[in-house]
């Protein structure tokens, strides 16, 4: 056997090492696990110092032992290379590794096993963890807002049929992807918008939406029938007559004013809240906020002076106001501005607020985009005689927003989660109710579940779309 | 003497105060070949670059197929759909396949429906030996490949003239062959070409004309075994001497 040298593990020894390593390593961290999950003090006859330090000693030792070069035990090894490189990062590692140990029997404590769930009143929560209850009876305020319960079926729909039809550009066949675009850019967000004002709105206005669907409907079908060369003045024109005389020539909202029959209910923009909100105006702003910026970092590189300038003045002035200030602006003094009789919606002003505001900052991401391409790209493109608009939609554009697609990302989520501060013109989504069913009587002093409630689910949401980006530039990528 | 297809007349042209080219002459005969030699800096690229208008000069005249080239030229679109160009940095569209990038073109500017586009793009491809390569991306050819599938893209649009800018100068020595011997063929097919270019073996193989440029001037313009066999100017004689 040979001579053992506790400063420097070497591999004749290694069994040796490895055994007394792992024993020290796994007393070390036994000693915080009982300590965590039992506050059993097991060197608790030590004084208190010496005590607190000495798992970290144990541990220490241990990873030095094991600190042997080339053993070809694969996860040593790895543990070597990547963690246990020197004794600094050995302390590192182990104040990491007690730290979450330690913080793992408060946490599951307040979320699980001394929280309540039972139970409807403040009454039943009586542990000392999280009160889940709350979030339970709450829950329909927490994502309708206060829109009436009976009425609630009708945003479930429309999300659900909004999502399916979103999801259409995964079952599609070759022959319908090149319309995808097309369908994601233009029609989609059109659907979106009746499904939201006419359905989830409602009212005697919900008429309007079925003349939609039907003149939409049956120019469709007639459609087919229509010859190629006519086919789009026909989709142009068709439509539009067949809903004016749907709408003029039929009369239903006499029938509807007559009780005869029964429209879906009015719900006024103000009484929409919570996560449905959240989506509503996210969604909206999202879709806005895209093209305009496209056509804002477009001008602010345009060779017309007026345009640039004006783009630019545009830009400037959005990025350097607070969102906040912009949303108290667009509620309070815009109506002063217009004429008595013209109404806007609030939920309309803000959605258009919060648009122009992120259109600014998308404009700089994409303008970064622009700027990243080689004057080649542009020179090839003129060089085949494509004109302005051809040369940006065919070649610079799909190249320069793949590239910012991370910036995109991220001034998307920022917008998703700057929607709280709509609660300044009285628009309440997610983190808006919370705000207000803390302040309930009944139900004081759960602002901490609310939060972390709200704080999960953004953590979702952002999650979802961070991670769809992440794949978007996947798809993307093609070597240069 | 048919009428030249290009004409250029007294062309100065400034960048900021410095003068890129000046008192430019040149005419340029259809089915003619030229090809423009010099060192760096003397305004080759620049002139060829005005000939299509990717820039601008700022006094005298340039006539393009019966066009002048100038600010208010309405449709600069088309002259430029008439002349092809070729870069040193290839400039292929990335996002697209080699076919797309062929197709792109014709199909948005000249309206081709995609079929016959397709085709016409395949028969060019054919003729400079990338076929096999048309769905691939350009970052996954080599880059003789490359610049050969950028003459292919330029020759779809069917143009009058081509243009080509050092077309080998960012090629390996061993991929320069490929792409001279694609331009040769062009040459023979009776294609009005302007070449920038250094590679002097091609210039005695097609050229019609070979023209030295220094400082921005035109130094000597001849017939290209005159050009070679007996250079006038001295500044032509150092620089044959250097580079043959």
């Amino acid at each position: 056997m040979n001579k053992l040298n506790l400063l420097k593990p070497d591999l004749n020894n290694m069994n040796n090492y490895i055994y007394a390593g792992s024993f020290l390593l796994f007393i070390s961290i036994f000693d915080v696990f009982l300590n965590a999950f039992f506050s059993l003090n097991v060197t608790s006859f030590l004084p208190q110092t010496i005590s607190f330090i000495l798992p970290l000693c144990f541990g220490l030792l241990g990873l030095h032992f094991i600190r042997i070069e080339f053993t070809g035990i694969k996860n040593l090894d790895l543990l070597n290379k990547h963690i246990n490189t020197n004794n600094f990062n050995a302390i590192l590692t182990l104040i990491i590794v007690f730290v979450i140990i330690k913080s793992i029997p408060p946490i599951m404590s307040w979320f699980i096993i001394d929280a309540n769930i039972a139970g409807d009143t403040k009454d039943a929560c009586t542990g000392s963890g999280a009160c889940w209850t709350y979030i339970k009876i709450w829950l329909r305020r927490f994502v309708y807002g206060m829109y009436p319960n009976a009425e609630q079926w009708r945003i479930n729909l429309s999300f659900i049929s909004l999502l399916a039809l979103g999801s259409v550009g995964y079952f599609a066949t070759e022959k319908f992807k090149k319309y995808l675009t097309l369908y994601y850019v233009i029609i989609y967000p059109f659907i979106a918008f009746l499904f939201i004002f006419f359905f989830i709105s409602g009212g005697p206005i919900f008429f309007e939406f079925s003349y939609g669907i039907i003149a939409f409907a049956v120019s469709i079908i007639v459609g087919f029938f229509i010859p190629k060369k006519f086919k789009a003045w026909y989709f142009l024109i068709v439509p539009i007559i067949l809903y004016i005389s749907l709408k003029y020539f039929f009369y239903y909202e006499e029938t509807v004013d007559l009780g005869k029959l029964d429209g879906l209910n009015w719900v006024e923009t103000g009484a929409w809240g919570g996560l449905s909100l959240t989506f509503i105006v996210s969604f909206f702003c999202l879709i806005f906020c895209f093209p305009v910026g496209m056509f804002l970092a477009l001008g602010r590189r345009s060779a017309l002076p007026a345009i640039r300038y004006i783009s630019i003045g545009f830009i400037e002035f959005w990025r350097g106001v607070p969102l906040i200030t912009v949303l108290f602006m667009s509620s309070v003094m815009f109506p002063m501005f217009l004429p008595e009789d013209f109404f806007m919606d609030k939920l309309v002003r803000v959605i258009i607020a919060i648009s122009l505001f992120e259109a600014a900052y998308v404009a700089e991401v994409i303008r970064g985009g622009l700027q990243a391409l080689p004057r080649g790209q542009y020179d090839a493109a003129k060089s085949l005689g494509m004109g302005y608009w051809k040369m940006h939609i065919l070649v610079i554009l799909p190249q320069a927003l793949k590239l910012v697609i991370p910036g995109i990302a991220n001034t998307f989520l920022a917008l998703v989660k700057d929607t709280p501060l709509i609660f300044v013109v009285g628009l309440l989504e997610l983190v808006g109710m919370l705000n207000l069913a803390k302040t309930n009587p009944d139900w004081l002093g759960y602002a901490m579940e609310g939060y972390v409630f709200a704080a999960i689910i953004f953590w979702i949401i952002c999650y979802a779309m961070s991670k769809y980006s992440y794949n978007l530039e996947i798809k993307y990528k093609t070597e240069r | 003497m048919s009428e030249p297809i290009i004409q250029m007349k007294d062309v100065n042209k400034w960048f900021d105060d410095f003068q890129v080219l000046k008192n430019i002459n040149l005419d340029v005969e259809k089915n003619k070949k030229i090809v423009v030699c010099g060192p760096s800096g003397s305004g080759k690229s620049t002139l060829i670059r005005c000939i299509n208008r990717l820039e601008e000069h700022q006094e005298g005249q340039i006539i393009v197929d019966g066009n002048e080239l100038s600010e208010n030229t309405k449709n600069i679109e088309q002259i430029r759909a008439e002349v092809g160009m070729v870069f040193q940095q290839f400039n292929l569209f990335p996002h697209l396949s080699i076919l797309d990038n062929c197709t792109l073109a014709p199909i948005w500017v000249k309206k081709l429906p995609k079929k016959e586009a397709e085709e016409l793009a395949m028969k060019q491809l054919e003729k400079v030996q990338i076929g096999d390569q048309a769905f691939k991306y350009p970052g996954q050819l080599s880059g003789g490949q490359q610049q050969r599938c950028a003459i292919a893209r330029a020759l779809c649009m069917e143009p009058k003239i081509m243009l080509f800018d050092e077309p080998t100068s960012a090629l390996d020595p061993e991929m320069i062959k490929e792409v001279l011997d694609a331009m040769v063929n062009l040459a023979k097919a009776g294609m009005t070409m302007i070449v920038v270019t250094h590679e002097m073996g091609f210039a005695k193989e097609v050229a019609d004309e070979v023209i030295f440029m220094d400082e921005g001037m035109i130094v000597e313009k001849a017939e290209t075994k005159e050009f070679f066999a007996n250079p006038k100017s001295d500044r032509t004689k150092l620089f044959l001497s250097q580079i043959l």
